[in-house]
């Protein structure tokens, strides 16, 4: 076996040296060639362009492409504006909410410079150690000169962005309780071996997993704003056209991230128009009623089910391109913003779908569409 | 489309496959005993791989660092940089991983499996180390579960193209397998090959027919069909190769069995598809009507055709075999949730103690340090190039402490007997309910023993998913007599498997403790009761934790008696209700030391 020597970068240390150029020639299936999962794409583009909205949740059987559609988005995502050379990725125009760096350097006087760099989509990978998703000591600094140094860890790569856990309801309890403390204070705070660190850490938590394997905690369900149900479809035709795609994205991967490039660059632009016009978004007091009966027949949890319906009908608006939300919207977004929040026994949440569903055809009337 | 071939070929075929497209089959779950015949078909796979192409087999219990990768500590040490060491995954890149026992591989190892086989990846944030090795390998996953015990991790095996058994002929007359050149042709005429509009479609529609959702299986099922094609130097696929691939891919993953169709030799020739035109095979010019197959119709019916010869071929017991898995997994699928921890390296710090860190045991970093801190004159630190170099001794090493909460399975035994269910088979399954309702808040799992008349089923193993839980609690029938001593010795059973996997089990059996069935299944109260007894003794000289619900209208003191034999609390509860049943159990619970 032989050993990997490694620097951690500026950006918080990433790939062996011989790794490099072999990851370089792996191409990611992009966004816009997916097959159906309308759902769990508009859930995503939602979060993307309001991160307000809280994180989604994906349920679903395995082999039903949940991560394909996550790993698709860093390509996707317009770049952003971030402070060259802050580890943390701060935004120039956030003011007293930039990192405790990234003030210091204002008070004494230096001019932060912005630069363009990607949106961040980081993985939590299985066996991760808190170590590595919180920060700690930075190791090589120590070992070789004794000095204290903090070294950024996940939650901190993934600020601005979006982390990614897969099988979240395999997730160890202390790595739990550690994102819903960071998910809650928008901060992540390290106190260990000797270290006191406090930065910013605001991301839309992504997770999946396949609820016959495990229930999430309730805590941390209710943490997700959004929750989708992802199912394989079951009409041949669009199953052929997945096999199709995924054959010719085998053959000859790059030509076909090409020919798919367009599609996702129209789905970018509508992104950043979305984000422009979201503040423009009104909601109209009918409309506005009619979401609040829903959440009463559905029998939601407090507030938050109405909260985040409201936001991601905005969103939902933005995206379509209109400033004033309607009834369309709130039936689109519906199920995603409150399946995962229906008052219930827990041991019911087969048919929470359907009874998402019963109510706003209810309430809606059946769609004529 | 051809006759019948002997299982021999077909495993013969799964191994072809494996050898032109390791990383895109994914490689195989093989099931059956360790015996000649399974090592036969592994050597004859590995002698036929190209020279240096990596080979490892799993050690059970190998730790994540080793798995994964991680910091080289030794390594580390010496040159006073972090060194990573990469993983048996990273190291396997291009090869194939064995792993025997894998119904019993750990969740973390089979979810790492299952993670490299979908990014074709692995990636690792541990200890202080980043970094993503490329990990394009295949899985030889040695399923040796036997009976009702679980297989493999459903997660694992459906990124795994082929389930096969090996047949004993390949224990001293395993046939040859292409190798060097004639491999290396193999994988070029694989390359260059791809499926048509009317193979993919015929494809789909036979994973649609056996009931198969996942669509990987339907992508796996192309390309074996192409490497099958291959070894007959052929670049197009044609429907033989496509029945093989059906027989070898989906029909193990088959969820039921398609209807047969009606015998189609009178029905009139249906008109040949506008929208499909086939690429004319260079040696399959013979389009002529005085073929003896069927002309291929809409493209529904390619499916059909494939289909037919699939079932046309199976061997009967094999089909009684399918029969009976797809009854079991209907019974209850899923994978294995909240695997046990044993000492393996997970879970919050609570203190730091010399030691080496090694297997599985993380490195306390700064109390090492400090440990070391005061010595470094006396040993001599010197300054190398401006930069002093630490003197770390092996017995300045510490090790982190970890623990995990080792969360309660509570193992409810229920008797849904005839008598019983006269009075409160409804109301015992509502109290069970509300008190998994509670077991979920706090993470703990329960498992549920169903006895009655001849039968004791473990009707649910220890499982944390609620959804899995209530299904079967809904499903569950009453009726017939009471097999009491049955019933405790199989919760008993259950509470030790817990307890020898590291967790902490409780027992509520739930009954009005009539026995009238012995063992053996017959009746007769007098020795059923007997035979109670004698149970009831062996459990309690078991020392599980228990709590005895007695269900009847009025308290049943031969059920007090026998509780007493348990070592077992008893509550006499009129009216189970709910929130009664949940403060005794938790009573119980409480009572015993943490």
């Amino acid at each position: 076996m032989h050993a990997l020597l490694l620097r951690p970068g500026p950006s918080g240390g990433n790939l062996g040296l011989d790794c490099k150029q072999v990851l370089t020639m792996q191409s990611v299936y992009p966004f816009g060639a997916i097959v159906g999962q309308e759902e769990m794409k508009l859930a995503l583009l939602i979060a993307a362009v309001d991160p307000s909205v809280g994180g989604v949740m994906i349920f679903g059987d395995r082999g039903t492409g949940k991560s394909t559609v996550v790993r698709a988005m860093p390509a996707l995502l317009p770049p952003m504006k971030a402070v060259k050379g802050c580890r943390y990725g701060c935004d120039p125009t956030a003011g007293a909410r930039k990192c405790a760096d990234c003030l210091l350097r204002e008070e004494v006087g230096e001019k932060l410079v912005a630069m363009t760099t990607p949106v961040p989509v980081v993985d939590l990978p299985l066996g991760a150690t808190e170590d590595r998703v919180a920060g700690a000591l930075d190791l090589e600094k120590a070992l070789t000169r004794g000095e204290k140094a903090f070294e950024p860890g996940l939650l901190a790569r993934a600020h601005r962005g979006f982390l990614y856990v897969d099988e979240i309801n395999l997730l160890e309890d202390h790595l739990v309780d550690l994102l819903l403390d960071v998910a809650v204070s928008g901060e992540n705070v390290v106190e260990r071996e000797g270290i006191s660190v406090r930065h910013p850490a605001r991301f839309v938590l992504v997770g999946s997993g396949n609820p016959e394997e495990g229930d999430l905690r309730p805590q941390l369900l209710d943490r997700f704003g959004l929750a989708v149900d992802v199912v394989t479809p079951l009409d041949l035709d669009l199953r052929c056209e997945i096999v199709r795609r995924r054959d010719a994205f085998e053959r000859d991967p790059a030509a076909f991230v090409a020919h798919w490039s367009r599609a996702d660059a129209k789905t970018r632009k509508s992104l950043v128009a979305a984000r422009e016009r979201l503040p423009d978004v009104q909601v109209p007091d009918a409309v506005l009623r009619r979401a609040s009966e829903l959440c009463v027949a559905l029998g939601t949890d407090g507030l938050r089910g109405e909260l985040t319906l409201l936001r991601a009908a905005r969103a939902a608006a933005a995206l379509a391109g209109i400033v004033t939300v309607t009834d369309a919207q709130m039936r689109d977004v519906a199920p995603l913003a409150l399946r995962h929040r229906l008052r219930r026994d827990p041991l019911d949440d087969a048919g929470s779908t359907a009874r998402v569903g019963r109510a706003i055809d209810d309430l809606y009337g059946a769609r004529s569409a | 489309m051809s006759a019948v071939l002997p299982e021999v070929d077909l495993t013969a075929f799964a191994a072809i496959c494996l050898l032109v497209d390791p990383a895109g089959l994914g490689g195989a779950v093989v099931e059956g005993p360790a015996d000649a015949a399974r090592a036969g078909w592994l050597d004859a796979i590995r002698r036929a791989l190209p020279g240096g192409t990596p080979w490892f087999r799993l050690p059970s219990g190998i730790t994540d660092d080793r798995l994964l990768g991680g910091l080289d500590l030794t390594a580390t040490l010496a040159t006073g940089r972090p060194v990573a060491e990469r993983g048996v995954l990273a190291a396997a890149d291009q090869g194939f991983v064995v792993v025997p026992m894998a119904e019993r591989a750990a969740a973390n190892v089979a979810g790492a499996l299952a993670a490299a086989r979908d990014a074709g990846l692995v990636r690792v944030q541990r200890d202080g180390i980043a970094m993503e090795s490329p990990a394009r390998l295949a899985v030889l996953a040695l399923d040796e579960h036997e009976g009702d015990e679980a297989p493999v991790a459903g997660a694992l095996a459906a990124r795994l193209a082929f389930r096969l058994s090996v047949p004993h002929s390949w224990a001293d007359d395993a046939p040859v397998l292409p190798t060097g050149e004639e491999l290396q042709q193999l994988r070029r005429t694989y390359a260059d090959s791809a499926l048509d509009e009317a193979a993919t479609r015929a494809l789909v529609g036979a994973a649609a027919a056996f009931g198969v959702d996942d669509i990987r299986a339907v992508l796996f099922a192309g390309r074996a069909a192409r490497a099958i094609a291959a070894l007959d130097e052929r670049d197009v696929v044609q429907d033989d190769d496509l029945a093989h691939a059906v027989r070898l891919v989906l029909v193990p993953r088959a969820t039921r069995m398609p209807e047969p169709e009606p015998p189609q030799d009178d029905a009139p020739p249906p008109p040949p598809p506008p929208s499909e035109p086939p690429p004319p095979p260079p040696d399959a010019s013979d389009a002529s009507p005085d073929e003896p197959t069927p002309e291929p119709g809409p493209e529904e019916s390619l499916a059909d055709q494939v289909v037919d010869a699939v079932l046309a071929s199976l061997p009967p017991e094999l089909l009684a075999s399918l029969g009976a898995r797809m009854e079991r997994q209907r019974a209850g699928a899923a994978g294995r949730s909240g695997a046990v921890a044993k000492a393996t390296a997970r879970g919050r710090q609570v203190g730091t103690t010399p030691g080496l860190p090694r297997g599985g045991k993380r490195l306390d970093l700064l109390a090492t340090l400090r440990t070391a801190a005061p010595w470094q004159r006396l040993r001599g630190a010197t300054l190398v190039d401006g930069v002093r170099r630490l003197a770390i001794r092996a017995e300045d090493l510490r090790i982190r402490r970890l623990r995990q909460r080792i969360g309660t399975t509570v193992c409810f035994a229920v008797d849904a007997s005839g008598s019983q269910a006269l009075n409160r088979l409804g109301e015992a399954k509502g109290a069970i309910e509300l008190l998994l309702a509670e077991s979920y808040v706090r993470r703990d799992r329960v498992a549920l023993v169903v006895f009655r008349g001849k039968t004791v089923e473990i009707a649910l193993p220890p499982t944390r998913s609620l959804a899995r839980a209530k299904r079967t609690l809904a499903g569950m029938p009453g009726g017939g007599g009471t097999p009491l001593a049955s019933g405790l010795d199989a919760v008993g059973e259950l509470a030790l498997k817990v307890k020898r996997e590291g967790g902490r089990p409780l027992v509520v059996l739930l009954t009005d403790g009539r026995a009238n069935i012995a063992r053996d299944g017959t009746g007769g109260r007098p020795r059923a009761e007997a035979e109670a007894d004698v149970s009831a003794r062996r459990f309690g000289s078991q020392a599980l934790p228990a709590l005895v619900v007695d269900t009847s209208p009025r308290p049943n003191p031969a059920l007090a008696a026998l509780a007493k034999l348990m070592g077992a609390r008893y509550a006499p509860l009129p009216v189970v209700r709910a929130d009664t049943l949940g403060a005794a159990v938790r009573a119980v619970m409480r009572s015993e030391p943490a």
